[in-house]
This record gives C-alpha cells, sequence and structure tokens, in this order.
C-alpha cells in the first residue's frame, strides 16, 4: 500500500476517468435531473452515499462468498441483487426516521437502482483490485475509496451541468435541439475540457 | 398477425429507443467507437431483451404487483450471465472491447422499461414482437452512430480501410465525440420529426 496508489485512484475516478464524461456511465439521471442544482446536488449525494456503501458491500460478497464457493460467475446477478435490496432498505430507514429528508432525497433513491454508475463501480472494483497479488485490507481500502470519489466526480459534473443548463433556460436554443440534444453538446465541450486532465500521470 | 408487424415495427421508427425515448444511452455511447463494438452489443441487448421479455411474460401472472422489480432483475441477469459467458467463450475479443458495459447490460434501462411497460402487460407474443423490434431499433441506432464515427473518425468501416487520403478526425472516436454526434443526431431527428408533423 502506498500513498500514489491511493491518488491516483483519487484523481482517476473524480478527473481522469469520470464516470459521466469519459466512462458514459449514469448517463441517464445526468441528463435528466440536470435541469436545477438543488435536485441535481440531492441526486449527487445520494449517489455518492450508495456507491461508497455498495462497493463495500459488494467487496464482502466477492471475498466472502463468490470466492470461496468459486462462483465468481454469479457476479453479475448477486452483485444488482444486493445493491437493488440495499437501496430498497436505505429508502426504508430514511422514510421510517426522517420524513424531511425522504421528501428531499426519496425521489431519487428508486432511481439509483437502475443508474449504471453503481453497478458499474462494483464491476469495475472486481476487474480492477479483487485479484490475486493485491491483499484483502487493500483491495477494501480501494474499492470503498473508489466508490466514495467516482461519487463525487458525479457531483462535480452534476453541479457544472446544473449550472450551465439554469442559464441556458433563459437563451434562444432551436425548437429541435431544446432539453436533450443540447445538453448533449455542451457535455461534449465539457468532456472535451476534461480530457485536459488525462495529462496527469502518476 | 397485424399487430404483431404493428409491435415490430414501433421500436424501429415511432418508438425507437435511442432516438426517440433517449433510453439505454450509457452503452450506446460508449461501444460506438467501431461498427464492429455497435453490432456486438446490439445482439447481445436484444438477445436479452426477447428472453426477459417472453419469460417475463409467461410467468407475469404468478409475479406479486409489490416485488416485481426485483423479480424482473433477477430474470434480466440471468440472460446476461448467459451473454456474458457465451461471449468469453466465443468472442473472446469483442468481449474484451465491451468490457464492463456487457455486465452492464442488466441495468440498461430499455431492457426493463420493456419489462415494466409491456411484457408484464401482453402475451408472450406481443411481447416477443415488442422486444425484437426494441433490440433491432436498438442495433440500427448503434450501427448508424457507429458508422458514422467510425467512418469520420478513422476512415474505416468493418474495420476496412474505406477512404484514402484523408486525415481522420480522432475526436469523434473519443468521449467528446460520442456525445456531440448522438446531440446532433437526435437534434436532427427531431427537427425532421416537427417538420413532418406540420406538413
Amino acid at each position: 500500500m502506498d500513498l500514489t496508489m491511493f491518488l491516483s485512484v483519487i484523481i482517476g475516478a473524480i478527473f481522469i476517468n469520470n464516470f459521466i464524461l469519459s466512462k458514459f456511465l449514469g448517463l441517464c439521471s445526468f441528463i435528466g435531473i440536470s435541469k436545477e442544482t438543488k435536485p441535481a446536488l440531492y441526486m449527487g449525494i445520494s449517489v455518492t452515499f450508495v456507491t461508497t456503501c455498495a462497493s463495500i458491500i459488494t467487496w464482502a460478497i466477492y471475498n466472502f462468498i463468490l470466492v470461496p464457493c468459486h462462483i465468481e460467475y454469479l457476479r453479475t446477478i448477486s452483485f444488482i441483487l444486493v445493491i437493488a435490496s440495499f437501496v430498497q432498505f436505505v429508502e426504508m430507514v430514511i422514510k421510517k426516521f426522517s420524513q424531511a429528508l425522504y421528501r428531499t432525497l426519496g425521489i431519487y433513491l428508486p432511481l439509483i437502482t437502475v443508474n449504471c454508475a453503481v453497478l458499474g463501480v462494483a464491476v469495475l472494483n472486481s476487474e480492477m483490485f479483487f485479484r490475486p497479488g493485491i491483499s484483502a485490507l487493500t483491495s477494501f481500502v480501494l474499492s470503498a475509496l473508489q466508490g466514495f470519489c467516482v461519487g463525487l466526480g458525479y457531483i462535480l459534473v452534476m453541479l457544472l451541468m446544473s449550472g450551465i443548463r439554469e442559464r441556458l433556460e433563459l437563451c434562444d436554443v432551436p425548437k429541435s435541439f431544446k432539453d436533450a440534444p443540447i445538453s448533449f453538446i455542451i457535455a461534449s465541450l465539457m468532456s472535451m475540457a476534461f480530457m485536459g486532465f488525462s495529462g496527469f500521470r502518476f | 398477425m397485424k399487430k404483431l408487424f404493428k409491435e415490430f415495427f414501433k421500436g424501429i421508427g415511432s418508438e425507437n429507443p435511442t432516438f426517440r425515448l433517449v433510453l439505454g444511452l450509457c452503452p450506446t455511447l460508449a461501444v460506438s467507437t467501431s461498427v464492429i463494438n455497435g453490432l456486438g452489443m446490439g445482439v447481445a441487448a436484444t438477445f436479452v431483451l426477447i428472453g426477459s421479455n417472453v419469460i417475463i411474460s409467461l410467468v407475469r401472472k404468478s409475479i406479486p404487483d409489490q416485488i416485481r422489480i426485483p423479480c424482473f432483475i433477477v430474470i434480466i441477469a440471468t440472460f446476461v450471465t448467459i451473454v456474458e459467458l457465451t461471449m468469453k467463450a466465443y468472442a473472446p475479443e469483442l468481449s474484451k472491447a465491451l468490457g464492463i458495459f456487457v455486465p452492464l447490460i442488466v441495468v440498461n434501462c430499455i431492457v426493463l422499461g420493456r419489462a415494466e411497460a409491456f411484457a408484464c402487460k401482453e402475451n408472450v407474443f406481443n411481447s416477443m414482437a415488442d422486444a425484437l423490434g426494441m433490440g433491432v431499433g436498438f442495433t440500427l441506432a448503434l450501427l448508424l452512430i457507429s458508422a458514422i464515427r467510425e467512418i469520420l473518425g478513422n476512415g474505416t468501416l468493418f474495420g476496412l480501410l474505406i477512404v484514402k487520403s484523408y486525415e481522420p478526425v480522432l475526436y469523434l472516436v473519443l468521449a467528446p465525440g460520442a456525445l456531440l454526434v448522438i446531440g446532433l443526431l437526435i437534434g436532427g431527428i427531431n427537427f425532421l420529426a416537427r417538420k413532418r408533423s406540420a406538413a
């Protein structure tokens, strides 16, 4: 375990391999919920929470159930089931304990089950870190870190995009390009800017 | 019979998942760097769509309403695992090129969307026609996007050189190019649809 490894995971997940702009994961929610800043921020926070927890849970499932039983091929099924039930569970807990929080975050939680960013980070972790040569503790820390930083990168891009789209409301966009098409073109320009980060090397 | 054709063709035209419903974009953008990858993803997703739509439509009466989404997800994930393992065994290069987007077919909104909106209400044959239409529509959209990106960005089609003495626009093969192409295509198709409905 050394520091450069952590740094490269952090910078990589937030900037270089940003999930939305360079890996195209979580695009549906990115286009759908980035019209205003506040919902975009709440969605980002919910996604960050779920990706972090999902990384930890799927790490445990993979190392304590799938590997000992030699059923690694059930990865996809078990991961999506665990993520879906986890999201449902969180929704129930929030509903029970805080009505105010449920009203702000609750509507976004069901959407997160089918957000490809969550399953994407779980699968990516299993391909990057769950292999011989990396100790169990290191792979745990790196997975949790990657889950959290992917969420941070998601919040960053959601905030940037929602800020731009709020201004865009006042602009005279051609009617055929309103909403989704113009958002894609803006995302393309942002993605080009983010490519500048790929110069970072560790 | 007429209804079967109607269900089939709506997926290709009026309810095309990519251009009209704007669903399932993550794989569309990520794998459309070359026509081969686009075709592979299209066929894989079509197989999952047909399999899951048929099974869900067969068992639709015995699934309790409250837990239908987890049930759908398990059925879909089963077919995705079949595709994943088959592709790894018989087309290892394609499987490497598509990478994590093969397991991610599970969370492709088109598949769950059709299960929820169509297969859990209609009979087996209609569901199959619907799945086939949606799958073909998705594959055609992928082919269109990946052909544009491969020809302009690399000067090739299906890996064969087709335009000589041409400086490829590398930008289109990279991530930002995908977003630009899909934005312009959806905008263009909206424009044509609006023009047609006005006329």
